[in-house]
């Protein structure tokens, strides 16, 4: 029933009470955490330091815009609506395309402008914020994804987390979404989490509720073939995250857009631990030794090192 | 310093001070650590009777002082028609009645009030000037001085120190064939045995000292105090019983009076009399507590929630259980992993359901949770703004609060009723939490974090419902210092939940 604490040791399991105090705690200035708690200043800092992100189209702020809110959509055919201080994908609605007066969602569900509506005043008035705070409803424009992943997700929106540590990429994850999981790719709705190989950026293992699977549940297609495209932009891209954000463990999560390659689309200061399991690795032992790395590299140099030493080596796992 | 250096260092210091202040309170001022413990509190009472003869009364009544090891609690006089006052004087602090032209037989009562306090009994009274005059004998007749000197120098042959030479004379003059010195003494000196065994003793220039008291025991009715002789060897004070010899100073004993000053004078009247009675009863320490008579004799306890007006101690007896609850919260949280919903909802209905009854309580969450989940997810189709829907939750919360307890007043079932003052907030914010948690998350969230938050509320409610814990909650606050040291302390634990160890028990395999 119980797994021997021991052993999880051994193997350099991160728990949730040693990453909040040795690592989100002494890594993570709290001063910095509005940065990625709010996603349109991370966007704004991101674009600033040459971060590719997905584009803003407009911010609304007040409920008096959305009477203008038809106008507004006019002629934008896909996008996303998000709250900017929203934590786990709360409140986010990811519009496809439009049939005449009607929005279409990934998952085929039909809605008009007053759901809509309904939605972004739900954002306003702090519903899906942290402590309820007022909050602004940013309207995105939508991710081309990259078709690779039509075979490993369903309905939904395939993203890959990097966990940087210190700017080192530590671990990756490709996370798909799934039938169960209603199109989001959060693990704990029963998404499919792919253990990367941080060499390579091919799949390691694949599990859903935290057990090994090998094919999609939904597609049907086997995992081991999986391997991410421009994988060392993709780690560039995250590790470049530390220089920004001054956070020391990040939870870095990535999307492929078909034309603009990897764009950064969130950024998280507790990234969970799921991703220890996704793949079959401790990270308390990636982490030890960044820890023995001396600071000051830049991004290019750290890269180049996760990739040497955090390669998928003959017998590990 | 480091910060787990830091947290270690605050984590003693707390702990420390926490459990000192308690056995303070429990060793020094004798705070019962567990509930329900009863202590003795016994009644001593004087009983004065005299006939009057058509005169003016005066009555004076030596009063004990107070004193080591005893706490008289109350006293009360009782003496119809009679006027009272207490006075000092150089002998110590007397009752005096008064009254003019007094006829017949008549009784005057006084009675105290005495608490024996725990830990050693430790006699600490000065040596009074009088104590240490020297006696002369030279008011005897010379006979007299002769036969006590012979007296003394065979005792003292007898004896090796103060008090063997002490505990000899007693027994010398004790003895059922008493010596011809002593049948002398006795008859001639014209002087009570313990007067005269005073005078020898300090004939000796031993430091002696005469004291009437009496025994604290059960029902004892028409007594007289028991004569005693406390000597002093240059280190301790030392009882002598008149009749046994040497005691060793019994707690239960009780001075009445010291020195030698009359213990009641009664002008005007004759055939005075004087007896007293000793009857124990036990007395919930709680009851002490309350009525601030332990209180007023410890500046820590002046402190104390004692002090405070009932009302508002009332109030604290819950305040002060929240931090035992946030405890539980902690240690299910942090070293089980349960998740709940909210960090201290939990803590808030387990204060509720102290309110109801367990059974009743989680039933009622229950039913008015599910019953408002209902209705919350038809007002969210209303497109409402936020607050206006919390607003309105809450609104359906209190109509179906009220509702239940209408109906259940109907049907007899009494319990349901205490669920009007279930705190209506708390309902329709957990509602509300639950509605987005199961829109944004699945039902299975909601019964994750629901069941997390109610295994949780209920631990916590075992806790704070305890009878030990809510009696050493409000007889020792000091203890939220332990507690609080416990919580930063696991605030510092950084090994594996016991829910991970199920968690990653795939990658041990």
């Amino acid at each position: 029933m119980f797994a021997n604490p021991f052993k999880l040791k051994k193997l350099g399991i991160l728990g949730m009470n040693k990453r909040n105090i040795h690592y989100i705690g002494a890594h993570n200035d709290r001063k910095y955490y509005p940065l990625v708690d709010n996603k349109l200043k991370t966007k704004i800092i991101a674009q600033s330091a040459g971060i590719a992100v997905p584009k803003l189209i407009k911010t609304i702020e007040r409920q008096s815009q959305l009477r203008y809110l038809k106008e507004i959509l006019e002629g934008i055919d896909g996008f996303v609506l998000k709250p900017s201080q929203g934590s786990g994908g709360k409140g986010i609605l990811v519009i496809v395309k439009r049939e005449g007066e009607e929005f279409i969602k990934a998952n085929g569900q039909r809605l008009e402008l007053r759901d809509i509506q309904r939605d972004i005043s739900n954002i306003l008035s702090g519903l899906y914020s942290l402590g309820g705070k007022p909050d602004i409803a940013m309207l995105e424009t939508l991710v081309e994804f990259d078709p690779i992943f039509d075979r490993y997700s369903y309905e939904g929106v395939p993203d890959i987390r990097v966990i940087t540590y210190r700017g080192y990429p530590a671990m990756a994850m490709l996370r798909c979404s799934t039938r169960e999981s209603d199109g989001k790719a959060n693990l704990h709705q029963g998404a499919v989490g792919v253990g990367l190989d941080i060499a390579t950026g091919k799949a390691l293992f694949a599990v859903q509720h935290g057990s090994p699977v090998t094919h999609h549940p939904d597609t049907g297609y086997d995992f081991s073939e999986l391997e991410i495209p421009h994988w060392e932009r993709i780690l560039t891209l995250a590790a470049s995250c530390y220089e920004v954000t001054h956070l020391g463990y990040l939870g870095v999560d990535i999307v492929l857009d078909k034309n603009l390659g990897p764009l950064i689309l969130e950024l998280n200061a507790r990234p969970g631990l799921a991703i220890q399991i996704a793949n079959r690795t401790g990270a308390v032992k990636r982490y030890d030794v960044i820890d023995r790395q001396q600071a000051n590299l830049d991004v290019a140099q750290r890269v180049k090192f996760s990739m040497e030493h955090f390669g998928r080596k003959t017998g590990e796992g | 310093m480091s910060r787990r250096l830091q947290a270690l260092l605050i984590t003693f210091i707390l702990a420390f001070t926490g459990f000192f202040i308690v056995w303070y309170k429990v060793g020094v001022l004798g705070i019962p650590f567990l509930p329900h413990e009863k202590r003795s509190v016994y009644t001593v009472g004087a009983e004065i009777s005299f006939v009057g003869q058509k005169k003016s009364v005066l009555v004076s009544m030596a009063l004990p002082e107070p004193q080591e090891g005893m706490q008289i609690l109350s006293e009360d006089v009782a003496s119809s028609g009679f006027g009272y006052a207490e006075g000092e004087t150089k002998e110590g602090k007397r009752a005096e009645w008064s009254r003019r032209n007094v006829v017949g037989p008549q009784k005057l009562y006084y009675s105290l009030e005495v608490l024996i306090e725990p830990g050693e009994y430790k006699p600490k009274h000065p040596i009074t000037p009088s104590e240490q005059e020297t006696e002369t004998l030279s008011d005897l007749p010379n006979i007299l001085q002769d036969t006590a000197k012979n007296l003394l120098h065979d005792v003292r042959s007898r004896s090796a120190d103060t008090h063997s030479f002490v505990a000899q004379l007693i027994k010398d003059f004790s003895a059922k064939e008493p010596s011809q010195a002593v049948k002398i003494l006795l008859a001639q000196a014209g002087e009570t045995k313990i007067d005269l065994l005073y005078r020898l003793l300090r004939y000796r220039k031993i430091s002696v000292r005469k004291i009437h008291g009496l025994f604290l025991e059960s029902a004892r009715r028409n007594i007289v105090l028991t004569p005693m002789l406390d000597v002093y060897d240059g280190k301790n004070w030392q009882l002598y019983d008149l009749k046994k010899g040497k005691v060793i100073r019994d707690k239960n004993f009780f001075v009445w009076q010291q020195g030698s000053a009359s213990l009641i004078e009664v002008t005007g009247a004759r055939k005075s009399n004087i007896s007293f009675s000793v009857n124990e009863r036990q007395v919930p320490v709680q009851n002490l507590l309350e009525k601030k008579e332990l209180v007023k004799k410890a500046a820590i306890l002046d402190f104390s929630l004692f002090t405070l007006p009932i009302s508002a101690q009332n109030a604290y007896r819950h305040i002060l259980l929240v931090p035992f609850g946030a405890l539980v919260v902690v240690l299910l949280r942090i070293l089980v992993g349960l998740r709940t919903s909210g960090t201290f909802m939990p803590v808030l209905i387990a204060l509720a359901f102290m309110e109801t009854t367990l059974s009743a309580g989680l039933i009622m969450f229950i039913l008015i949770v599910g019953m408002g989940l209902v209705i919350r997810s038809y007002l969210s189709s209303l497109n409402l703004l936020l607050v206006a829907r919390i607003s309105a939750v809450m609104i359906v919360v209190i109509l179906i609060m009220s509702f239940m307890s209408i109906l259940s007043f109907k049907l007899g079932i009494k319990e349901v009723l205490t669920v009007t003052f279930f705190p209506m907030i708390i309902l329709a914010w957990t509602i509300e939490r639950m509605s987005i948690l199961w829109e944004e998350e699945g039902a299975r969230e909601v019964f994750i974090q629901g069941g997390g938050s109610l295994i949780v509320a209920v631990c916590a409610y075992f806790v704070m419902s305890d009878p030990f814990v809510s009696h050493i909650a409000v007889n020792f606050p000091e203890l939220l210092l332990v507690v609080l040291a416990v919580i930063i302390m696991i605030g510092r634990y950084s090994g594996y939940r016991l829910s991970e160890l199920i968690r990653f028990r795939s990658m041990v395999e």
